[in-house]
Formats: structure tokens, C-alpha cells, sequence
């Protein structure tokens, strides 16, 4: 590796000094202070403050309409459409989950059920909103568009039971998702 | 010297090789000898080359119907009529390579030929073969249990196209046909390799498997009136390069890639196949043959394999019990050994009767030998379990480890004292019976009524039973799966049983339990931490063990002994390798 010499700069005898530095941080935070009084912070408004500074007052008010579409929120399941459940129970997001959050028992679809050609769904699928840490793989490596980060992102429980998200709570936050391939379709 | 070694230096490498019986053939550049006559492909897996392949297999015959073995094969020049051929300086013939590719499953080599598995003709041959494997192939990866396991997955990654370019409708077939009790079939997935037609109608002796129609329209079906219920059909799962044969019984229980593999032996008959358990967490899942050409080729019974549910079974016994009054109350371990050594030392040796199990470990009927001894009782037995051989791999003794038990008890036949011992029950005689791994109801044919006449009964199950319900003590005992050991199959081979799950936190291995009670009962004995150590003790007294270790036994096991036993299916294998019809 080569190695590169870097100049240590000159400082001035008044810079050595520290003080007028710390004057000019302080004359700046007083500035934003004074503004925010007046009701003028940056960003204020967009943030939907409270009037004083950039503070925003949570939970009375929430950022949720702020948030980008690209947020990773608390991963759920979703149905089409046609309400058929898109999971077949591939456990690739079980697989690829880094801290394996993600426990997947999986099924067969009964005979007499109208998707029984999709063979494979679900019995179990429980999700460990304590171990998980929102990246998204799971969603990424989905092969069939079934499970998708959300924009919810404040979970909370008293007991480590209720941090489990099961089948039935992850359909209920991943609701009904429009415009996705379908792959199971009649001439499947 | 000088004077011989420009002699050999004058030799050609043709007939180096002949004086061998071998020929020369080059792969990829490079000269390996092989024995004339050997296929182009196992030549390949010789000289390290791999050469895809679907449709064969070593222990099957080769129609070379899936094509992807296509390699480029090459000659040696004929010479014009009158010369003799000429060699190079490296003492070869030059090659002349063939504008078309040959099959390499199906096709032997001969002196000077050469192979080709990569280059611009070969790999276009390969990529044009999985684009027409793939045109009708369904997207069916996700809910397919082969997916993990699957040769089509894993050429396309090497040789497929990643897109495609078929506009057209996919063929419809059927699917999730289920042909037989244990195979499911999706038509739709089978890629013609006809693997599974050749194992039921050459090695299961029941072709009831077939194709029907034509082109792309081909389908493997089962014959009108017929099933696949053959004790083999689980084979044709195993061996289906993609899943269009799957099993029920691992029908969606877990994706292959989060399961443990643990090389074993199955302990349902004498022939012992080789295993492999397939566990997550603390559950089995499957169990499949490992190949061994020396006691089960590549091939296991269904009823074999399925016989493990057992294990995770609602009557599995968690923790020693002991009988208070007619009630039976959890105990735990110290107290459990010390009440039946306490109760024990109450008889005499003639009152007091030891009956084994033929599953047990070789360690384990060692062990049991001990705790005879020292109970200085002679009446010691195992419990007889007869069938019928199937003429391939299941065994008329259904115990395991017979042959074991003949060598550590030094006894000619380990099950000759039960009939005495029940005859004692009966009269009385016998005041304390203590039992391994048995139901003395079922295959032992106790009464009921017999097992009341006992003072003291102590028994060790995996699963509650009536001999259990009827027992003053009960320790319950680790399965198969969970436990390490070693067995001595029919034909005298020495093969190791290996832990793949741990058995239940309250249940003990069953040499463990045999150690603390042969220590409660004689505090003189040598104290014993490992299974190694008692595996010492046999090496040093019987004379078939010595100077092997548990660890040398390895994966394959040794033949110890010479029983004058042999396993049907492997004489059967062993002429159609004598008559060219398989590789083997």
C-alpha cells in the first residue's frame, strides 16, 4: 500500500485560541433559537411542528403522510385481487431472514379448495417483530410477491408472545395489494 | 541399469498401459489409463471432469435419452492402407476431433481416444439441451419439494438461459397424480430421463411405470389397474433428477436446505442400509439410502425408511418412572437407579433374569453382559424377531445386530434362554425380570397374567407400553436417531450408528443407564465416561474387535467376520455388472 503523506495545516495564533470558534457556534445556535421563536425554523412547516423550532409533538402528531414509499416498516403478507393468498410457503424469507426472525410451517391446500392447484400454502407464519430488523430481504427474495415491507413502524407489546406477528395479524397489516403478477392464473 | 532404461524409455504409452490392461485417453488435454471398455462419462468423473448428465445412473442401464451428456469424442488418423500409424514425440497419435458430439453415458473408450467436456461445441450442446428441457417446464420452484436437491435447478444456473424464448403455450399434464400410497407424481415437471422406469422394472422386479404418446407430449404414467406400490417405489423418488416423483410422507414437512445431514444405519432388519437422516432442530424429517456397494447399493425399503415417527410420537416417555404403591410418579435419574439397584440386591442371582433387545448396540449388549454379571445371574437373553427375506435387501432376522450380540456374548445363539426365562416367570421361579428395549407382550409373547407373578420388574422403553405400565421402575431410553453405537450386520460387517438429534431432556441413552446401574449395583466397577471406552473393553476382550476404535469403523463400515450370509440385491447387481448391463 502506498503510503500518503498528509500536511498537517498551519493554524493561525488566534485559531490556536479555540474561543472565537466556540463564540461563532454559539452566535449560530442562538440565531436558529431566535428564528424558531418567531416561528421561522427550516423545515418547519413541512414537518408540521408544532410552531416552536422543528420539534415534532409525537405521538400527537405523526409523520406517517411524510413517509417515503420506499419506507421498510413492518414486514406483512398480502393478498391479490382475487383474494388468494399469495404465500406459497417457499420459506426462501425464512431462509434468507438475517436474524431469523421469520418461522414457517408449511401446508398443503385441500383438494376442494378453488386454488387447490396451487398445492402449497402456510399452515403457520409467524414473524418476530423483537429479532427483526427491517431490511427488506425478505421481500427481495420473494419469488412470489407475498410479503412486503409496510409504512407501520410503531409495534409495541407488553409480553414477548404479543411481538409474534402470526398468519392471521400479517394479512390483517398487509390488507389487499393490487397489479401484482399473476403467475397462478387460468392457463397455469 | 544403464542398458534397460532406454528399453522401457523406448516403449509407447500404449503398451505401458496394455501391460496393465488399461488404455490411454485424454480428457480435457490431460492422459488418465482406464480400464478398456469403461463409459466416456465415468472416465470424466475419473480425470475430475464434470460432465452433466440426467438420465444416468451407475446402478441403472443406459438408453441415453436426456442427452446432456454430450461430450466431443476424438480418434486417432487411420493410416492410409500400408503404413504403420504414426506417433508423436510424447509417443501418442495425433487426435482428430469429430464435428459431432457423442453421448458420454452410453459410449466406452478404446487406445488413444480423446474427450472434450468443454469448448465452444459442447457447451452449446448443453445450453440447447436445458433450453428444450426447460420450454415446457413449469414455474413450479416454489412449492417443489425437490427444489434445493434438484438437477434442473442446478444446470440451468451453469447452462440455461436465465429467460426464455418460447411464445408459445407449455404443454398441459397432469399433476399431483397420486399414483401410488407413497409417490406422488406432476407430470408436468418429468423431463423424460426414464430413471424411475428402469429402477422398477431392473431393480424392484415390478415395471409398472411406463411412458405413453409421443414428442412433447410425452408422459410417464403408471399401467391401467396397476399402483406404485411397490416396498422400493420411495427409490424412484430419490433418484427422479428433478420432482416430478415426490414422496407424501416428506410431502411440504420442510425445504431441503435447512436440513441437517447425518450418515447413519438403519436398524429395521440384519442387511443394516446405510443411511442418511435428514433432521432440523430435534426432529427427523427423512431418511435416505446412502450408497454402499457392499451392503445396500444405492437403495433402501419404503417400509424401512418411514419407520421413524416413531421418535416424535404423543406416547414417547420423558422422564424414569417409579411405581409407588399401584401409582406410577416421575422420579429423576439418581433416585430411579438407586430404588432399582436397592430392589436388585433384595434377590438372589438364580431368582433374577436379564432380557436384551436385538437393537440394541453392540456397546449396549456389553454393558447388559455386565449387569448380568454382576447380578451373577446367567440367564440372559434376547427377544427373536423373524420375517420373511424379500429376496433383496430386507433380511429374514429383523434384528439388527444378531451377529453382534453372538460376538460379544461369545454365545452361538443369544436367544436361547427366553423360553426358559418366560417358563420361570410362569413357575415363579424368577422373582425379578429386568428388561431392554423390549415389549415383553408383543414380540417376547409374555401373558399378561405372567408379568403379576414377578416381585420386581424394571424396564426401559422409548414409547409407553404395556410391559412399561406393568413395571415397578421405567427409564426411558433414547431411539436410533438419537443415540451413537456400533451393529454388526448379517454378513458379518461392523458399521457405526450415529447421533443425529438428542433424545427427549428427561429420556438417557441407553448406555448410560446400563453404566449407572451396573456401577450402583458393584461400586468396584471401572467408572466409564465415554461410549470409547466401553467400545475399549470390547476391542480388548473380543478377539473380532481388537485393535479397532469407534472412529475407525467409518462411514462405510468393516466386515469383522464371516457369517456365510449374503443380501439378495447385491448378488443380483454384482451378475448384471458381470454382464455389462451397469456400471455399478
Amino acid at each position: 500500500m502506498a503510503t500518503v503523506k498528509v500536511k498537517r495545516p498551519k493554524l493561525h495564533w488566534y485559531e490556536h485560541l479555540y474561543l472565537p470558534a466556540i463564540l461563532k457556534g454559539l452566535i449560530i445556535t442562538l440565531k436558529h433559537a431566535m428564528e424558531s421563536l418567531r416561528g421561522k425554523a427550516q423545515g418547519g412547516k413541512s414537518l408540521a411542528t408544532s410552531g416552536l423550532g422543528v420539534t415534532m409533538q409525537y405521538p400527537e402528531q405523526k409523520w406517517d403522510d411524510q413517509l417515503p414509499d420506499y419506507y421498510r416498516g413492518v414486514p406483512a403478507l398480502v393478498t391479490d385481487e382475487q383474494k388468494r393468498e399469495r404465500c406459497v410457503s417457499c420459506q426462501l424469507c425464512e431462509f434468507i431472514c438475517p436474524p431469523k426472525a421469520i418461522t414457517i410451517t408449511p401446508g398443503e391446500i385441500q383438494s376442494e379448495d378453488p386454488w387447490a392447484k396451487v398445492e402449497k400454502a402456510p399452515q403457520k407464519f409467524d414473524i418476530d417483530m423483537i429479532r427483526c430488523i427491517y431490511c427488506g430481504m425478505c421481500e427481495e427474495v420473494c419469488p412470489e410477491q407475498a410479503i412486503f415491507l409496510r409504512q407501520d413502524y410503531a409495534m409495541t407489546g407488553t409480553t414477548r408472545g404479543e411481538m409474534v406477528n402470526d398468519k392471521k395479524r400479517l394479512y390483517e397489516i398487509g390488507g389487499i395489494r393490487e397489479g401484482l403478477v399473476n403467475k397462478w392464473n387460468e392457463l397455469k | 541399469m544403464a542398458d534397460s532404461a532406454p528399453a522401457t524409455a523406448e516403449k509407447l504409452p500404449k503398451d505401458l498401459a496394455a501391460e496393465k490392461g488399461l488404455v490411454n485417453v485424454q480428457v480435457d488435454g490431460t492422459w488418465v489409463q482406464v480400464p478398456a471398455g469403461t463409459r466416456m462419462i465415468e472416465v470424466c468423473k475419473i480425470a475430475e471432469k464434470e460432465v452433466p448428465h440426467y438420465c444416468y445412473h451407475t446402478k441403472l442401464s443406459s438408453p441415453g435419452n436426456c442427452r446432456m451428456c454430450l461430450v466431443q469424442m476424438g480418434m486417432p488418423n487411420r493410416p492410409p492402407p500400408g503404413e504403420s500409424p504414426h506417433y508423436e514425440d510424447d509417443g501418442y497419435q495425433q487426435i482428430s476431433w469429430m464435428p459431432r458430439p457423442v453421448i458420454a453415458c452410453a459410449n466406452t473408450v478404446t487406445e488413444n481416444m480423446g474427450i472434450r467436456t468443454t469448448g465452444e461445441l459442447v457447451e452449446e450442446c448443453r445450453n440447447g439441451v436445458m433450453e428444450f428441457l426447460l420450454i415446457n417446464h413449469p414455474l413450479d420452484c416454489p412449492i417443489c419439494d425437490q427444489a434445493g436437491e434438484c438437477s434442473l435447478q442446478e444446470f440451468s444456473v451453469e447452462h440455461g438461459r436465465g429467460s426464455s424464448r418460447f411464445e408459445e403455450m407449455k404443454v398441459k399434464k397432469p399433476k399431483n397424480v397420486e399414483i401410488g400410497p407413497r409417490i406422488r407424481l406432476d407430470d408436468e415437471r418429468c423431463i423424460m430421463c426414464s430413471r424411475c422406469i428402469r429402477f422398477m422394472d431392473e431393480v424392484a422386479d415390478d415395471p409398472v411405470l411406463g411412458f405413453i404418446d409421443r414428442g412433447t407430449h410425452t408422459t410417464l404414467t403408471v399401467h391401467p389397474g396397476r399402483r406404485l406400490d411397490n416396498n422400493y417405489s420411495l427409490n424412484t423418488a430419490d433418484i427422479c433428477p428433478v420432482g416430478a416423483l415426490t414422496s407424501n410422507d416428506f410431502r411440504f414437512q420442510m425445504r431441503v436446505w435447512f436440513l441437517k445431514e447425518t450418515k447413519s444405519i438403519d436398524v429395521n432388519c440384519g442387511t443394516g442400509c446405510n443411511t442418511v437422516i435428514w433432521t432440523r432442530g430435534n426432529e427427523v424429517f427423512r431418511i435416505t439410502p446412502r450408497e454402499n456397494n457392499e451392503v445396500n447399493s444405492s437403495w433402501m425399503p419404503d417400509s424401512h425408511r418411514l419407520n421413524f415417527h416413531y421418535l416424535h410420537a404423543e406416547t414417547r416417555l420423558g422422564d424414569p418412572f417409579v411405581k409407588i404403591g399401584s401409582k406410577h410418579e416421575i422420579s429423576d435419574w439418581p433416585g430411579a437407579i438407586a430404588k432399582t439397584a436397592e430392589e436388585l440386591s433384595r434377590f438372589k442371582g438364580e431368582e433374577i433374569a436379564v432380557i436384551g433387545s436385538g437393537r440394541m448396540t453392540n456397546e449396549e449388549l456389553y454393558l447388559l453382559r455386565r449387569l448380568a454379571d454382576t447380578l451373577e445371574t446367567d440367564l440372559l437373553s434376547l427377544v427373536p424377531r423373524v420375517g420373511e427375506s424379500d429376496g433383496k435387501l430386507i433380511s429374514a432376522d429383523r434384528n439388527p445386530n444378531t451377529s453382534g450380540a453372538k460376538l460379544i456374548w461369545a454365545s452361538r445363539n443369544p436367544y436361547a434362554k427366553l423360553e426358559s426365562i418366560r417358563q420361570g416367570v410362569v413357575t415363579g421361579k424368577i422373582k425379578a425380570l429386568i428388561v431392554f428395549y423390549e415389549d415383553l407382550l408383543g414380540d417376547a409373547q409374555f401373558k399378561a397374567d405372567d408379568l403379576a407373578n414377578l416381585d420386581f420388574l424394571v424396564s426401559n422403553h422409548i414409547l409407553t407400553n404395556k410391559t412399561a405400565k406393568a413395571s415397578d421402575v421405567v427409564l426411558p431410553g433414547a431411539g436410533f436417531a438419537e443415540k451413537r453405537g456400533s451393529l454388526v450386520n448379517i454378513t458379518g460387517r461392523l458399521q457405526r450408528l450415529n447421533q443425529a438429534i438428542s433424545p427427549p431432556p428427561g429420556a438417557m441413552d441407553d448406555w448410560e443407564i446400563l453404566r449407572d446401574l451396573v456401577k450402583a449395583l458393584s461400586p468396584d466397577e471401572p467408572s466409564r465416561y465415554l461410549l470409547e471406552e466401553v467400545f475399549g473393553e470390547i476391542a480388548d476382550e473380543v478377539e473380532e474387535f481388537e485393535d479397532l476404535t469407534l472412529s475407525k469403523i467409518s462411514d462405510l463400515g468393516i466386515p469383522i467376520v464371516e457369517t456365510g450370509e449374503s443380501i439378495p440385491l447385491l448378488e443380483s447387481e454384482k451378475a448384471r455388472i458381470t454382464a455389462g448391463e451397469i456400471v455399478g
